[in-house]
């Protein structure tokens, strides 16, 4: 992150000049500051209203009235979707931090000439449509396709044993969609990395492996927890995987959310579920900041 | 996306790195030394399988209209008849048309936003950084739901509208990041001495401060592009019956897929591809 120039040189302008940058900046701002407002800002006010209302299509619409029991329904009835949309975003979270990890590092270390081609190679599933990427996944993990057909050929796995509808098909959908997300941060905090604090390492006589474990791993901090954010977040609201790579015993809650607005029209109860997810998501990740904050401080303390 | 989080400044000088290549356990020759290359290559490997795939199976001679998981032989008649199916042309031309307008417009409000936000100090900066911020991190389906909910008390109805000014909202956001991260790259210095040479400050900005800032604008625009042709989640509560082609094969992967998808896909992946090497090659003439 580059410093701004800003700062110093402001203060000795004159008074009229100050007062003009200050119409400028908000003239700047006020077109897409406003934009942002209406289309972010407002419908999450209207969506509240809406967890609010009660009524039925069929019966004459909806209409509020504090009708609080919308958050009981979506709380209770749902809970299950909840909690399975949690432990799935937490294990792909684990996994691609896990899998994305060794290869950022490499990159970031040994990569050489190497690096803007792998880096390339790592954003090129951006280029096909997400949705038809996770279709593909459903050829290529078919229950008698190239890969477990093959497998059950020449007799590694059962042959009653599948992928698809079950929970490793849906993991195994958010990993591979979440993956670059979290190798780009990754990669960035390594590099960042200053080699010569791993040689200091080595100088005191460090092992490889407490080398990377009192050193790289810890200065790789900030990485890891962007990785883990950008993961975890999106992927405990995501529906594709899980409705074209899972079956009737792995939906998210993603998918009883698109269920509810778009087929049944339930909008009140549809939207005391987004909103249930959106403040759970922001407490968590604070709480989570916050846990990893304090600790990236004292690693920061620690290096100087 | 490096935004999200600021790694903490490292407060070593890095020459050290530019005197000597440092030995650092580069020396020792243990077949271990293999692992993390290979392991690197196959997870790229992982990464390109599913396009790979894509690529291969609209390739696919099936004997009915949908896709198999078996390969049956080598064709090429769906690309012989790549525009036979006029919904999925509609779907493809809608996608096309809407990344297009919706990058249009959010390339100049999010540019007006990145500048202001790169190199100005006022009130307000913090709650209009949340938002940007916010628009960013909240999961899609939030956003999705949300919009819906006001298109829906306010009877707008759904179609072309409401998914240009959706995809708007959530591109701005990306191209304000692009276009901040390079106005505070840039020297603040070169404009103030373009203004000490008499330059009116509209011409300082626009002949200093715009040529510098352009490949972030460029760049926050193919960004834009990119995320409204692929959008899914978000076209898909605001759509009501207009189809993008995501939402067409979306929809498709009920009932079974056509290869054409695979057809469109491939394509699209091609001038994709064909953009980006051809903007990375005019960056390398630009540096030298």
């Amino acid at each position: 992150m580059a410093t701004t120039v800003v700062g110093s040189r402001r203060r000795t302008r004159p008074h009229g000049i100050e007062a003009r940058r200050r119409r400028v900046a908000y003239g700047l701002l006020t077109p897409g500051g406003l934009w942002l407002g209406i289309f972010f800002l407002v419908p999450v006010v209207i969506m509240a209203y809406t967890s609010l209302k009660s009524g039925g299509v069929l019966s004459g619409g909806f209409t509020f009235s504090w009708e609080f029991e919308n958050y009981v329904t979506a709380l209770s009835s749902r809970q299950e979707y909840f909690l399975r949309s949690l432990v799935y975003a937490a294990t792909t979270t684990i996994g691609t931090v896990a899998l994305a990890y060794p290869a950022a590092y490499w990159i970031a270390f040994r990569g050489g000439r190497w690096k803007p081609t792998l880096l390339f190679m790592i954003l090129l599933p951006y280029f096909v449509s997400f949705v038809i990427r996770t279709v593909q996944w459903k050829f290529i993990l078919a229950d008698n396709g190239v890969l477990l057909g093959t497998l059950k050929d020449i007799g590694v796995m059962p042959d009653d044993f599948k992928v698809l509808s079950t929970w490793m098909g849906v993991i195994g959908g958010l990993v591979y969609n979440y993956l670059p997300f979290a190798a780009l941060p990754l990669y960035v905090a390594l590099e960042r990395i200053d080699e010569s604090l791993i040689e200091g390492a080595y100088d005191l006589y460090a092992k490889p492996v407490q080398a990377f474990t009192k050193v790289i791993f810890p200065l790789s901090m900030p990485g890891v927890f962007a990785a883990t954010l950008l993961t975890f977040v999106p992927a405990t609201g995501d529906y594709v995987e899980a409705e074209i790579l899972g079956g009737p015993t792995t939906k998210m809650i993603g998918n009883i959310i698109q269920d509810e607005y778009l087929v049944q029209a339930r909008y009140p109860v549809a939207a005391a579920l987004a909103m249930v997810l959106m403040f759970g998501m922001v407490i968590l990740t604070s709480l989570y900041a916050k846990f990893i904050g304090t600790e990236d401080e004292t690693l920061a303390a620690a290096r100087l | 996306m490096s935004t999200v989080v600021t790694p903490p400044p490292i407060h070593v000088p890095t020459e050290s790195r530019a005197t000597e290549p440092a030995p650092l356990r580069a020396k020792r020759k243990r077949p271990s030394r293999f692992v993390l290359p290979v392991y690197t290559a196959l997870l790229m490997l992982y990464l390109v399988s599913p396009i790979l795939m894509m690529i291969l199976y609209g390739f696919n001679d099936i004997p009915g209209e949908r896709q198999t998981p078996r390969f049956w032989g080598f064709t090429l008649d769906w690309y012989r008849n790549v525009f036979s199916d006029p919904s999925l042309n509609q779907a493809v031309r809608n996608s096309v048309m809407i990344a297009i307008v919706a990058a249009a417009i959010a390339t100049p409000l999010g540019t007006t936003l990145g500048l202001a936000l790169g190199r100005y100090g006022f009130r307000g900066k913090a709650a209009v950084s949340f938002l940007i911020f916010m628009g960013i991190a909240i999961p899609e389906i939030v956003l999705g739901s949300s919009l819906l909910s006001m298109y829906v008390q306010i009877r707008t109805g759904l179609g072309i509208h409401t998914i240009l000014l959706s995809h708007i909202a959530f591109n701005t956001p990306f191209v304000a990041v692009v276009v901040r991260a390079r106005v505070q790259g840039m020297d603040r210095a070169l404009e103030d001495a373009a203004q000490d040479l008499f330059a009116s400050p509209l011409m300082a900005f626009y002949k200093v401060t715009l040529p510098i800032i352009l490949p972030g604008i460029v760049s926050g625009f193919m960004l834009a592009f990119v995320l409204s042709l692929d959008d899914f989640v978000i076209t898909n509560f605001v759509s009501g019956q207009v189809q993008t082609f995501p939402i067409w094969v979306y929809g498709a992967t009920k009932v079974g897929l056509p290869p054409l998808v695979n057809v469109f896909g491939t394509l699209l992946f091609a001038a994709g591809l064909l953009l980006a090497l051809l903007s990375a090659v005019s960056q390398r003439k630009e540096a030298t």
